[in-house]
């Protein structure tokens, strides 16, 4: 590939961001296109790069290569295979809807609009990067602005709190992570931050297991797992709406992908070692967060734990190390995130309109808000896994990979689809159907266009990839070979 | 034309989804154009069925009109599709039931649009479970099949009534059915979606066919641990609970009563005319073939439970005072009978008593899909009417409405297993059949037999005999006669009872081969 | 001419103080005349870096001046960058009206900086000495400059007490190495301190109490915050980058050319007073209201966090070092410019001003933000790959736990850098008219805030070129 699509995926956000920055704070309506142009611009290769992707060859591919420090082996190092192409896509549909559903963010979305755009710079290079350095560089790029975006423009109550604690967390995890991944890079003496080489390094069995759990760990913190998770939930309701879309949907893919890339990948044997307690760790998530998730009364709320107990399913389905299990875990990544993102999206209309978030207090919203209504009916549909949907096309061949570890794991898991399909639909009920309460009639306004596009745009996503598993599958599976190999090869 | 013989399962299989984005796309307004969409679109599977009935041959063995296509190629699941005559009849039961229960459902017009795309998809749910091949998309259209159900009990069921569940916090009767129904089933397929997966992991693949094969042959060693023999009995109960539920068999039957009572008038229809049908359905496809040994073995229980749902749905039916609910336990009593014949079966294999058993089950599956959707449908009629359906409020309305009368009393009569009419066939075959294997249990049956008598004579008294309600006689509550359409709903289905009733052997032989060779 | 260019930044420098003194009576004492006084510094200050690095730049390492000076690439790296911070801090000054018209503040500018080029050069114990001295005196004098506020004062005096007291203390272990070794130039004396004896000991602490004084270390920052809060800003600002880093390059050129054969033992020590300075540091700045008292505590922390490299004596290590300071530098000169323009403009340091600065001044908001997530050390800014390489060069000889204690010190460190963002960005200001209040920062500061914020993100993002002048530098002292 000669055209450099990672590079200009991954920078096309930062340059905008710096555009952005150069407008004078009246300017909203230059900013916004702006954003929005480059937003699509970032799908619109991203979209390119998924479906140039030749499954036939598999591998690393749009490889493009950058000496930056030779001293050290460090270079700028992009490259996709199947696992990371579909969460590129992922990246750039958030995003552009994202920027959608804030068009009407009134106060300095100058400033906004460019700290999202960091955040998303940083989340597309850590997908996109073969080289460790590079990595950590996205990574942290992706967490300070969260801070800001999260205590600025989220919700007056929490959101100091739940930046700050969110901010340290993903930063004690990232910091614990890099300190695994500096021991790694020494006692490798290969001398190179390069990851395809550092997959042929030949860690002693002893090192790995010793330092397996904190990589993984570390990373893990940002997927939320259990007992590590206690920043999502207040980080998801702290956050603006673009910004919980960013967290659930692709931030947190972010841990567990990296999590994947560093810990399974490099320390392939301390991953067999690690892998039962990684398991019984998922698995509380799976069942504790569906639970947690059924008590709450803040919609969002609902929802944060609910993508507690989803990421629970993707670190299972890595944990499980089998072909099934990692297929289903990278369609989990994708089909949650886009999920995860309409449910936000939605509940940002509501309460953007409502001004409350508490069930109790909404009701009725189905009348005034048809296609939100909809569009929630069916992001609870795919969330508890209904076929016909992606949710079911993800979750199934993670039970599979349950299936192969220890039957009893599965039978526990499947406990979550019950519980979930009883709070979901209670709550879809309660919201959207019923009375609407007195307080808020007439105050409940249409949505506007463009959020309509967003809504239309997710619900088809979900609704394809559930009846035509051949969207996404095919490429997960080449990837999938290719950490087989280095599992299996170990 | 060849293109459509060659297509036809999908055609049928597919074509009420299309139907149902067209209608999506109808001006909202216009409820004229709605109904006649929608009703006439759905027509088109019927006819293709009807197509498909006259190319099938009877005599042959084996699935026919077989298709498959690559789905989920990661975990070997294919879209498979084929039939044979148990399919077959389901399929004409399906395609027959869903164009009327949309005529009848020609008086809703609150948000037409919604209602009639939640029909046409859940048609479509319907019959990709009798029709697929492959146990994976068996089980996606099990479930697809529950979403446009929980909507339409839930938005367009009866606003009446409230029910109190914890801590004395009330909710709508609708609301509460729907749920109940959507857990409890969800819930019960839960072990069915677990087996499945474990199925699919130790055979790397999900083909029925091959399923059969491989499954029956496993027959010593270890399985996760266990001694086969644990595992597949764990695994056959896992299946049962889940059909059993759907059947719905006693004790399992609880959320039928509610759903079928606060379920739309057409609703109800398809939930009882078809939708329990499914169960019984996996039960013969699934359950038999799959674990004989353990049908076999276990086959006193089911009939047990069988039993149970025959005489105690009796009881409860003739108890009811809600003309709904009796009609609602009374899909209990009569599906009570399918399982009686199956568990029969079991029990035996490969002799002809098996074969007559399940000859009876499966038209008794045809012929209470037809009464019962009738049933419903005349509950719905007079309810419309007099806004009540508590049959303490009725009385003596046969001179009003004398045609209703002939109907309901025909139905009815349906329903109690006359002669000459096609309950009569179906109910005898499944005695007969039973009594050489389950002598026991089929007496019992009977005493449940006299009592469906018992409740159908009352409910056809409390309407129609007795000294006539002054109330519905004059003023703004004069009943009126049955419509012409109306009439039209319920015509193909009289004519079907009669049919059959009389000369039952143009469906019976299309069962029958499927039967005797149900067990390869 | 050969003979000069070793020590071409330090008679530029030379040349440019007395041309300030010359210039000085000639320009009337009003505020455009006066600003002329500080450009022509600034434009001096840039002159000579631009000229050194045409022409002076090091090859092999020569000892020149009868063993004086030894001309390599540490000292000339250090010397580069302490002319840049002089530049910057000049820029500064013409912001602060005490320090800018006078062209005695400038002047003891360049002495100072003259002082640190040499420091950073000294081969022999006496020219390190006279050179310490150089340095310590203009930064007394410059520390207590307000002289009519009674906190300049304070701290110039509590400046020049213990430091007078410390660079005695730093004069007699110099003066027992000569007793023992009988040489004054460094590199004779690596032979004679191969084992961890009593004498070493003596002599190493003594040294360190000198120069741990200079670099802030653990127990001898005490002095710091109260320093750094009395004098003025921008004297803050240069004390707490250029002459830290100064003390640094002693530290290095010292330590590795005079006691290499008991690297391990000093290392140690160095590596409890970097955990002691570094915890020490974080914690208590997390408790500070004002936040150029923060800033100092803060300031403690990061000489913990260059110490690691230090300790991890290898060429990495000290490139890291290297590569750390000058980050360092940039980043913290950035902050403390900022803070002395707003607390020039609100009349306040503490946190409470910098409520909705953001929104008096949006680019002042978002130079705040790179300073601060650059000291915090994240990324695209220097400080990430600072720290990066810092921790990676610990790991590199072992250090495991030393890297440890370093990352979650810079946890603690992201709280409270990330608290004064809060401060800038979410709080609002009283009344919440920020439009009323806008802020208008004068026109040197802001050259002086886009040359910082562009070698922050250039050295963070494109840093390849640089830490190879860093390796550069420890090549030639390893």
């Amino acid at each position: 590939m000669h055209f450099p699509f990672l590079s200009v995926i991954v920078f096309t956000p930062l340059v905008a961001a710096l555009i952005i920055l150069l407008y004078k704070p009246g300017q909203k309506k230059a900013i916004r296109v702006t954003a929005l142009s480059a937003a699509v611009f970032a799908l619109a290769m991203s979209l390119v790069v998924y479906f140039s992707y030749d499954k036939a060859l598999a591998g690393y591919q749009f490889v493009e290569k950058y000496s930056w420090m030779p001293m050290l082996g460090i270079s700028l190092h992009f490259g996709v295979d199947g696992m990371s192409a579909p969460l590129v896509l992922l990246t750039g549909i958030v995003m552009v809807t994202g920027v959608m559903i804030s068009w009407g963010i009134e106060d300095r979305p100058r400033e906004f609009f460019a700290f999202l755009f960091i955040l998303a710079s940083g989340v597309f290079g850590v997908f996109a990067s073969l080289d460790l350095f590079m990595l950590f560089f996205f990574y942290e790029i992706a967490v300070f602005p969260m801070y800001l975006l999260i205590s600025i423009w989220g919700w007056i109550k929490t959101r100091e709190y739940a930046a700050m604690k969110l901010t340290l967390y993903l930063f004690i995890g990232s910091v614990v992570s890099m300190i695994g991944a500096l021991v790694m890079y020494w006692t490798s003496g290969l001398h190179t931050f390069d990851m395809l080489v550092l997959e042929t390094a030949k860690f002693s069995p002893a090192f790995q297991k010793i330092w397996f759990l904190p990589v993984f760990l570390g990373f893990a913190i940002l997927g939320g797992i259990f007992p590590f998770h206690n920043w999502s939930p207040d980080g998801h309701v702290a956050a603006p709406t673009a910004v919980s879309m960013f967290h659930a949907g692709v931030l947190m893919k972010l841990g567990a992908f990296a999590a994947l890339r560093v810990g399974i990948m490099l320390l392939p044997q301390g991953a067999k070692f690690w892998a039962p307690l990684i398991i019984v760790l998922a698995l509380v998530n799976i069942v504790y967060g569906a639970f947690i998730a059924s008590v709450q009364t803040d919609f969002k709320y609902v929802i944060g734990f609910s993508s507690v107990s989803h990421m629970g399913l993707v670190m299972m389905g890595f944990a499980t190390l089998t072909p099934e299990g990692l297929t289903g875990a990278g369609v989990q990544m994708f089909s949650h995130g886009i999920m995860t993102a309409l449910f936000f999206a939605a509940v940002g209309m509501v309460y953007d309109r409502a001004h409350t978030r508490q069930i109790p207090e909404l009701g009725g919203m189905i009348k005034p808000l048809p296609l939100v209504g909809i569009a929630v009916i069916v992001g609870s549909l795919v969330s508890m896994g209904m076929p016909g949907f992606s949710g079911f096309i993800a979750e199934f061949p993670i039970f599979m990979g349950m299936w192969k570890t220890h039957a009893i794991v599965a039978i526990i898991a499947a406990i979550s689809i019950v519980v979930t399909a009883s709070y979901v639909l209670l709550v879809v009920r309660r919201v959207f159907f019923g009375k609407m309460p007195e307080a808020l009639e007439g105050h409940i306004t249409p949505i506007r266009t463009l959020d309509k596009i967003a809504l239309v745009l997710l619900m088809a996503l979900m609704i394809g990839i559930g009846l035509f598993p051949a969207l996404i599958v095919p490429w997960v599976q080449t990837g999938v070979q290719h950490i087989l190999a280095l599992l299996g090869g170990a | 034309m060849a293109f459509i013989i060659e297509h036809i399962l999908t055609l049928i299989l597919f074509f009420p989804v299309l139907a149902a984005l067209v209608v999506l796309c109808l001006p909202k307004d216009n409820l004229k154009v709605i109904r006649w969409t929608a009703f006439g679109l759905s027509l088109v599977p019927f006819l293709l069925t009807i197509l498909l009935w006259l190319l099938f041959k009877a005599g042959q063995a084996g699935f026919q009109f077989q298709e498959q296509a690559t789905w989920y190629a990661a975990i070997h699941s294919t879209f498979h599709v084929g039939v044979d005559g148990l399919s077959l009849t389901m399929v004409l039961l399906t395609t027959l039931l869903t164009p009327v229960a949309l005529l009848a459902s020609f008086n809703i017009t609150d948000r037409l649009k919604a209602y009639m795309f939640l029909f046409l998809v859940l048609e479509t749910g319907m019959l990709g479970v009798f029709l697929s091949l492959d146990l994976l998309i068996f089980f996606v259209f099990w479930e697809i099949g529950l979403v446009p159900m929980y909507f339409l009990i839930n938005q367009w069921g009866s606003e009446k009534g409230e029910r109190e569940i914890w801590k004395g916090v009330k909710v709508q009767s609708r609301n509460y059915a729907s749920l109940k129904f959507i857990i409890f089933t969800m819930g019960g397929s839960l072990g069915l979606l677990l087996a499945i997966q474990m199925l699919g992991v130790l055979f790397q693949n999900y083909d029925l066919p091959v399923l059969y094969q491989k499954w029956n042959s496993l027959t010593t060693g270890t399985l996760l641990g266990l001694p086969v023999e644990t595992v597949k009995t764990i695994a056959f109960w896992a299946f049962v609970i889940a059909f059993a539920i759907k059947v719905p068999v006693w004790p399992f039957h609880t959320w039928l009563p509610d759903a079928h009572t606060e379920a739309p008038t057409a609703g109800s229809m398809i939930l009882a005319g078809v939708l329990l049908k499914l169960g019984a359905y996996g039960f013969l496809r699934l359950v038999l073939p799959l674990y004989p040994l353990e049908s076999a073995r276990y086959a006193g229980w089911l009939a047990f439970l069988a039993v149970m749902a025959i005489v105690f749905g009796a009881f409860a039916a003739y108890g009811q005072k809600d003309f709904k609910r009796l009609v609602a336990y009374s899909s209990v009593n009569h599906m009570g009978f399918v399982l009686l014949g199956i568990a029969a079966a079991a029990k035996s294999v490969g002799t002809i008593n098996a074969t007559i058993a399940l000859n009876g089950a499966v038209l008794q599956m045809f012929n209470h899909g037809l009464s019962a959707a009738g049933m419903f449908f005349l509950v719905g009629v007079i309810y419309e009417r007099t806004h009540t359906r508590n049959l303490e409020d009725y009385g003596g309305l046969f001179p009003l409405v004398p045609i209703y009368g002939g109907i309901l009393i025909f139905t009815s009569m349906a329903s109690l297993g006359l002669p000459g009419l096609n309950g009569f066939i179906s109910e005898f075959l499944v005695v007969r059949g039973s009594w050489p294997i389950l002598t026991v249990y089929t007496a019992i049956a009977m005493i449940g037999l006299l009592f469906t008598g018992a409740y159908v004579l009352k409910g056809v008294k409390n309407v129609l005999q007795g000294p006539m309600n002054e109330h519905w006689a004059q003023g703004e509550h004069k009943l009126t006669e049955i419509k012409p359409r109306e009439i039209a709903v319920m015509a193909p289905l009289m004519a079907l009872i009669l049919v059959i009733g009389v000369y039952p052997a143009w469906i019976l032989d299309v069962i029958n081969k499927a039967m005797m060779t149900l067990f390869h | 001419m050969s003979t000069v260019l070793p020590i071409l930044p330090e008679a530029l420098l030379l040349v440019l103080g007395i041309l300030i003194l010359i210039i000085d009576p000639f320009l009337r004492k009003d505020a455009a005349r006066r600003s002329f006084l500080g450009w022509f510094t600034v434009a001096g200050m840039f002159i000579i870096l631009a000229v050194s690095l045409a022409f002076a730049r090091p090859a092999n390492p020569t000892q020149v001046f009868g063993g004086m000076l030894r001309f390599d690439w540490l000292g000339f790296v250090f010397a580069m960058f302490f002319v840049f911070a002089a530049g910057v801090t000049a820029l500064f000054f013409m912001d602060a009206e005490q320090l800018g018209r006078r062209a005695e503040a400038y002047l003891l500018l360049v002495a100072a900086t003259i002082g640190m080029c040499l420091m950073a050069a000294s081969a022999d114990l006496v020219m390190l000495y006279l050179a310490i001295e150089t340095t310590s005196i203009p930064l007394y004098l410059l520390a207590g400059f307000l002289k009519e506020d009674d906190k300049s004062t304070e701290a110039g005096f509590k400046y020049m007490l213990f430091g007078a007291l410390t660079s005695a203390v730093l004069l007699y272990g110099l003066s027992l190495i000569y007793g023992f070794t009988g040489k004054t130039n460094l590199y004779d004396l690596g032979s004679y301190f191969s084992s961890f004896n009593l004498a070493a000991v003596g002599i190493i602490f003594l040294v360190l109490a000198g120069l741990a004084f200079k670099v802030s270390l653990f127990p001898f920052h005490f002095w710091a915050p109260d320093v750094y809060e009395g004098a003025p800003t921008q004297v803050a600002g240069f004390l707490s980058t250029a002459s830290k880093a100064a003390g640094f390059a002693v530290i290095i050129r010292l330590f590795i050319a005079a006691f290499p054969a008991i690297h391990a033992d000093w290392s140690l020590i160095l590596a409890v007073l970097a955990t002691l300075t570094m915890t020490v540091g974080n914690l208590i700045a997390l408790a500070q209201k004002s936040i150029k008292r923060m800033l100092a505590y803060s300031s403690i922390a990061h000489a913990g966090y260059a110490m690691i490299g230090v300790v991890a004596f290898s060429q990495l290590g000290i490139a890291s070092v290297v590569f750390y300071l000058i980050g360092y530098v940039l980043t913290n000169l950035l902050a403390f410019g900022i803070v002395g323009t707003v607390g020039r403009l609100t009349g306040s340091d503490d946190f409470q001003a910098y409520a909705g600065l953001s929104r008096r001044n949006p680019t002042l908001g978002l130079a705040s933000l790179v300073a601060f997530l650059s000291l915090a050390g994240m990324p695209p800014f220097v400080g990430f790959v600072a720290k990066f390489f810092v921790f990676s060069a610990a790991i590199q000889a072992g250090w495991v736990w030393l890297a440890i204690v370093g990352v979650l010190n810079s946890i603690v460190g992201l709280y409270y850098y990330l608290n004064v963002l809060k401060y800038i960005y979410l709080y609002r200001m009283e009344n919440q008219d920020e439009e009323q209040h806008q802020l208008q920062v004068a026109r040197p500061v802001v050259i002086g805030l886009i040359v910082l914020v562009a070698g922050i993100l250039l050295l963070g993002i494109l840093f390849g070129p640089w830490f190879g002048f860093a390796t550069k530098a420890a090549a030639s002292i390893f």
